[in-house]
C-alpha cells in the first residue's frame, strides 16, 4: 500500500508510536503528493485543548522543511511539542525531506557546565525513544540523566530516537542533574554525535569500549562537531567496559583521553563474554569491578558501578550499592527513579567516616596555618593523600547536606 | 428532551450559572460556604403496624418481581440502591430490570453510586423504563449523560448531601433495594460475611430508614438474628434470596498495590512530609485517605514517618484498605473509622476487629446534623481533576466537560483542618492547574494546600500553614508559579473546550444548594 503510493503520488514516511496504550507521544505519517497543499489529519487524546496548537505547529513544521503537499495523519497520544517536533522531522527524513535541515525546539537555558570531578552517585537511564519518561526524570533528582540510544532503542527507530533526544536537550529542563547521553556503539554512534553535540550533553557515555582507539574516535568526531558549531562548553566522557578484553585495557581505555571523566562497566554483557550467569552477589564479576577500580584511580579518573537490574529488589540494591562502595566505586546506574534515593542513601559517607574526615581537615587547616607541612591528628601523623580523601569526603558531605 | 425551556439559569454565589428549576424541583443557588441553613422539619416514612408483617417475622418473597409488585411499583417511582459492592454489583440492574419487564415507565434510579459495569442502565434509559439517573455517573453512564441523551436532569450529590437529601425530602425514595451479603429473613443485614462480603453498608442506611418500602436482595441467608445488623430488619419490608448479588473479583481487590508511577510516589511523599513538617502528624491526630494510587503511597510514607518519630494517630478514616489496617494492628491508630472497605484486609479487620467501627454518611458526612465527624478529622487527602489560583477544584468532570467522577466523600472531606489535594500538575499534555474550573465542586476557600510532583502550594488564606513549614526542606511554591511552569512544558495554556449550552446535570453543595451544572458536551 505504502509502496504504491509512493510510486504513484510521492514519498510516505512514518515515525512515532500509536494506539491506546501510547503516551506522551505521536505517530506522524507523512505522504507527499503534488498538489493539494498541506492537509492534515490529527486524532488526539488532547483535542479539545491543543488542536489549534499541533495544527499550527505541524503547519510550522512543513514549511520550515519545505513541504507544500502532503496529507500528513497525526495519532496523538498527548505528545508535547518538542516531541511532536522529533516525530515530524524523523517522518520527514524518511520521506526524504528536510535533509541537512534541523528543527530545533525553543532551547531553555543551560546550567552551569559540568565539571570533571562533579559527583555521580547515582546517573538514570532513560529509554531515547519513550519521551514520557523524560519530562520527570530529573525531578528525582539523579546526578546525571542518561537518555540512552543505545539497548533500550531498537535498531530501526536509532534515526528517530536520535532526533527525540537532540530535542530533549534543549527543551526540557534537567534542573541541574548531569545532560548524558549514551550513543550506539561506533560507528552509528559517531552518527549520534552529529545530532546530539550541537546541543551541549554534559557527557557522552560511550558503549563496548575494548580499545582506546574507539575513544580516540569519539574525540575527533565530538572536537568536529563543535568546532562546526564554535562550541566551547565542556563535554566529558564515561566509556563503558562490557567485555573481557576491555577489562584487559582497563587502564588504557580509562587513560585514553583527557576529558574521561569517568569509566564504568556493563555487567550484563560482561557476563555474557564470560558465559556465567550475573548474580545478586557479583562474585562473577568481582575482578572486572576491581579492575575498574584500579585503573579508574591510577588514570585520575572516577570508578563508577554498573546497574542494579531487579527493580522489585530495593533491599538487593541497598546490599549491592553499600558493597560497591565499600569495592571503591563513587556512583551506580539505575533503571528506575525508585532506586535513586537508595544509592544516594549507601553512596552517602557514614557519619562515623564524616567525624573522622572533619577531624582530619581541621587538623589540615591548623597545619597550614601555623605553616607546619605535617599533618597530625594526636600523636598520629596523617599521610597526604589521607588529607586528600578527607578534604573530598567533607566536600561531598557538605554538597549533599550531610554537614555543615 | 423538554429541559431547556422550562429552564431559567441565575449565577449563584460562585458565579457559576445554574437552573433554579430542574426535574420539576426549585432549586436554591449556592450561597456561600455556611450561607444556606433551611429551616423545619426532616421527612419521615409512614407509619406501619407490626401486625400487617409475618408474625414470625419471615419476610421472605420468591423474587424480586414479586416484592417489586408487594411494593405497589409504578410508573415514576423513584428506586434506590447502593454501591459498596462497587463494581462487582449485580443487585441495582437486577431490580431495574426485573421493573422494566413488569412494564413501568419513567423510573427514577437514585443509586449512591452507578459504575461502569452498570452500563445495561443506558438501554433502560432508551427503552424508557427509566426517566433519569440521581446519582454519579462516569464511563460510559457519564458519557451517556454529557451527550445529553438522557430525559431528565442528573444530580451529583456527596455522599453527605445524598443522606441531606433523603432526610429533607428532597429526594422521596418509593422503593429501597438493599443488596446485603449477609441477612436473615426478617431484613437485618451484615456487610462484613458471606462470599460477597464488601464490609460497610452505611450506603444504604439512610434509604432504609426513610424509604417508603424497603427490599433486602441476599445471597448469604442466615437464621435469625443476623448480626451485627448494620441494616435494622425492622426497617425491611421483603427478603429475597438469590444466587449472587456480586462479582467478588470485582468488589474487592484481593491485595491492594500501592503504585510504582515514581511521580505519584513522589506527591505521595510530599504529602506525608507536610503533614509531618506542619505539625499536623502529631499524638492523637487523625486522617482521611482513599484508595487512589496516591493516598495508598501516602498512608504507606506517613507511617515510616509516625514510627520514626514515635506518634500515634487516634483515629484514621477510610475507604479502609490493608494499610490503614496495619496502623491499627501495629499500634499506629487507636480506630479505623471506616466508610467503605476496598481489600479483603479492610473487610476481614471489619468483622474481626473492634477498634474498625462501620460509619455512615449520618455519622461522617451530614451537613445538616449536629455535626458530622469528617469536621473532626485533622487532615484529608483527596483528588482533583482540576484547580484554579482561587484553589476552587473540580473532581467530576474532565477538562472537557465529560463526566468521570462521582463526588462521593469528597465535597464532605473538604470541611477537614488541613484538606490536601494530591494530584499530577499534568496528564498526558493536559494541565490540572487550570484558569478556571470546568467544573466547580469544592471552593477555594475550604481547600488548603496542593501538592504536586513540581512542588507544593499552600493557599495563602492558611497563613498559619504558611508559617508552620517555614524552614521546611519541602518544594512550597506559589501555585501560580507551578502553575505556569506547566503550561510552558505543555506548550502553552490549552484552548477552552467547546461547552454546549444546555445544562445536563447539577452539582449539588452539602446543603443541597446547587454549586454548578454540567454542560452538555457537543
Amino acid at each position: 500500500m505504502a509502496l504504491e503510493e509512493e510510486t504513484s503520488r510521492g514519498s510516505v514516511g512514518v515515525a512515532g508510536y500509536a494506539g491506546s496504550e501510547v503516551r506522551s507521544d505521536l505517530q506522524v505519517r507523512i505522504a507527499a503528493g503534488h498538489s493539494g497543499g498541506i492537509v492534515i489529519e490529527l486524532e488526539s487524546r488532547v483535542k479539545p485543548y491543543y488542536e489549534n496548537s499541533i495544527r499550527l505547529q505541524i503547519e510550522q513544521l512543513s514549511e520550515a522543511l519545505n513541504i507544500s503537499h502532503a496529507r500528513i495523519t497525526v495519532h496523538d497520544g498527548g505528545a508535547l511539542p518538542f516531541t511532536i517536533g522529533a516525530r515530524f522531522e524523523a517522518a520527514a527524513r524518511r520521506a526524504g525531506f528536510g535533509q541537512g535541515i534541523r528543527l530545533l525546539p525553543d532551547n531553555v537555558p543551560l546550567s552551569p557546565p559540568s565539571t570533571r570531578d562533579r559527583m555521580r552517585r547515582s546517573r538514570l537511564y532513560i529509554p531515547g525513544d519513550q519521551p514520557k519518561y523524560f519530562i520527570n526524570a530529573a525531578l528525582h533528582a539523579p546526578d546525571a540523566v542518561i537518555l540512552d540510544l543505545e539497548d533500550s532503542v531498537p535498531p530501526q527507530e536509532k534515526d528517530a530516537a536520535r532526533l527525540l533526544v537532540r530535542n530533549a536537550l534543549r527543551a526540557i529542563d534537567f534542573l541541574g542533574c548531569e545532560r548524558a547521553v549514551r550513543i550506539n556503539r561506533l560507528p552509528l554512534g559517531l552518527a549520534d554525535l552529529e545530532e546530539i553535540v550541537p546541543e551541549s550533553p554534559d557527557m557522552i557515555l560511550i558503549p563496548k569500549v575494548e580499545m582506546p582507539q574507539q575513544v580516540l574516535d569519539v574525540g575527533r568526531k565530538v572536537a568536529e562537531v563543535k568546532g562546526a558549531f564554535g562550541l566551547t562548553r565542556p563535554i566529558w566522557y564515561m566509556p563503558i567496559i562490557e567485555s573481557a578484553l576491555g577489562i584487559e585495557k582497563a587502564y588504557e581505555i580509562a587513560s585514553a583521553s583527557e576529558v574521561i571523566a569517568a569509566i564504568t562497566i556493563g555487567l550484563e554483557d560482561y557476563t555474557a563474554d564470560l558465559g556465567v550467569p550475573k548474580t545478586e552477589a557479583g562474585l562473577e564479576s568481582l575482578f572486572a569491578r576491581q579492575r575498574v577500580i584500579n585503573a579508574a584511580h591510577a588514570a585520575r579518573v572516577q570508578p563508577i558501578d554498573s546497574v542494579f537490574g531487579d527493580l522489585s529488589n530495593m533491599e538487593g540494591l541497598k546490599t549491592w550499592a553499600l558493597q560497591s562502595r565499600a569495592l571503591g566505586f563513587e556512583g551506580m546506574g539505575c533503571v528506575h527513579p525508585l532506586q535513586v534515593a537508595v544509592i544516594h542513601e549507601a553512596f552517602a559517607p557514614t557519619s562515623v567516616e564524616i567525624e573522622n574526615a572533619v577531624r582530619i581537615v581541621a587538623a589540615y587547616r591548623e597545619a597550614q596555618a601555623r605553616g607546619l607541612g605535617v599533618v597530625s591528628l594526636g600523636s598520629k601523623m596523617i599521610d597526604a593523600p589521607v588529607v586528600q580523601q578527607a578534604l573530598k569526603l567533607v566536600a561531598r558531605a557538605q554538597a549533599t547536606g550531610l554537614v555543615k | 428532551m423538554a429541559i431547556v425551556e422550562e429552564t431559567k439559569l441565575v449565577a449563584n454565589a460562585a458565579g457559576r450559572m445554574v437552573p433554579t428549576l430542574a426535574n420539576g424541583k426549585t432549586q436554591t443557588p449556592y450561597l456561600g460556604v455556611d450561607q444556606y441553613k433551611p429551616q423545619g422539619n426532616k421527612t419521615g416514612p409512614p407509619i406501619r403496624s407490626a401486625s400487617d408483617y409475618p408474625h414470625d417475622g419471615d419476610k421472605r418473597v420468591t423474587d424480586l418481581e414479586t416484592a417489586l409488585r408487594m411494593c405497589g411499583l409504578r410508573d415514576g417511582m423513584v428506586i434506590s440502591s447502593h454501591h459498596h459492592l462497587r463494581d462487582g454489583d449485580r443487585v441495582s440492574l437486577m431490580a431495574l430490570g426485573a421493573a422494566a419487564r413488569m412494564g413501568v415507565k419513567d423510573l427514577i434510579w437514585f443509586p449512591s453510586a452507578s459504575f461502569p459495569s452498570q452500563k445495561g442502565a443506558i438501554e433502560l434509559m432508551q427503552s424508557g423504563a427509566l426517566e433519569r439517573i440521581e446519582g454519579s455517573m462516569n464511563g460510559p453512564l457519564g458519557r451517556y449523560c454529557t451527550q445529553g441523551n438522557m430525559r431528565g436532569m442528573g444530580v451529583l450529590r456527596s455522599h453527605g448531601g445524598r443522606w441531606q437529601a433523603i432526610q429533607e425530602g428532597e429526594v422521596h425514595i418509593d422503593i429501597a433495594v438493599i443488596a446485603a451479603p449477609t441477612a436473615d429473613a426478617f431484613g437485618n443485614c451484615d456487610g462484613s460475611h458471606g462470599k460477597s462480603a464488601c464490609g460497610s453498608l452505611g450506603f444504604a442506611l439512610a434509604d432504609s430508614i426513610y424509604a417508603d418500602r424497603v427490599i433486602v436482595v441476599t445471597d448469604n441467608l442466615v437464621p435469625f438474628p443476623c448480626v451485627p445488623w448494620q441494616i435494622q430488619g425492622n426497617n425491611v419490608d421483603f427478603v429475597v434470596r438469590v444466587d449472587s448479588i456480586g462479582d467478588p473479583a470485582k468488589i474487592l481487590s484481593g491485595s491492594t498495590q500501592i503504585t510504582r508511577s515514581p511521580d505519584r510516589l513522589r506527591i505521595a511523599e510530599f504529602v506525608a512530609l507536610f503533614l509531618r513538617d506542619a505539625g499536623i502528624m502529631r499524638n492523637g491526630f487523625s486522617f482521611q485517605a482513599g484508595a487512589g494510587g496516591i493516598a495508598l503511597a501516602f498512608v504507606a510514607y506517613l507511617k515510616q514517618l509516625m514510627q520514626r518519630a514515635g506518634v500515634k494517630a487516634r483515629f484514621v478514616r477510610g475507604g479502609s484498605t490493608k494499610f490503614l489496617v496495619e496502623l491499627l494492628q501495629e499500634g499506629l491508630a487507636d480506630y479505623i473509622l471506616d466508610g467503605q472497605t476496598f481489600d479483603l484486609e479492610g473487610v476481614r479487620s471489619i468483622a474481626e476487629n473492634t477498634r474498625h467501627i462501620a460509619t455512615t454518611p449520618f455519622s461522617s458526612y451530614n451537613h445538616h446534623g449536629k455535626g458530622n465527624f469528617a469536621c473532626m478529622v485533622d487532615a484529608v487527602v483527596l483528588g482533583a481533576t482540576e484547580i484554579d489560583l482561587d484553589f476552587d477544584a473540580n473532581v467530576v468532570t474532565h477538562s472537557d466537560g465529560r463526566l468521570m467522577h462521582g463526588i462521593g466523600g469528597w465535597q464532605n472531606c473538604l470541611s477537614a483542618g488541613c484538606t490536601i489535594l494530591a494530584l499530577p500538575s499534568f496528564r498526558d499534555r493536559i494541565p490540572a492547574l487550570v484558569d478556571e474550573v470546568t467544573t466547580l465542586c469544592g471552593p477555594g476557600k475550604l481547600i488548603d494546600v496542593v501538592v504536586t510532583e513540581r512542588g507544593i502550594a499552600i493557599n495563602p488564606r492558611r497563613k498559619d500553614l504558611l508559617d508552620a513549614v517555614r524552614g521546611s526542606k519541602l518544594p512550597i511554591r506559589p501555585l501560580s508559579e507551578i502553575k505556569a511552569e506547566v503550561e510552558r512544558i505543555c506548550g502553552g495554556k490549552p484552548q477552552r473546550p467547546q461547552r454546549g449550552d444546555r445544562p445536563v446535570a447539577l452539582v449539588k453543595w452539602v446543603d443541597g444548594s446547587v454549586l454548578d451544572t454540567v454542560w452538555q458536551v457537543p
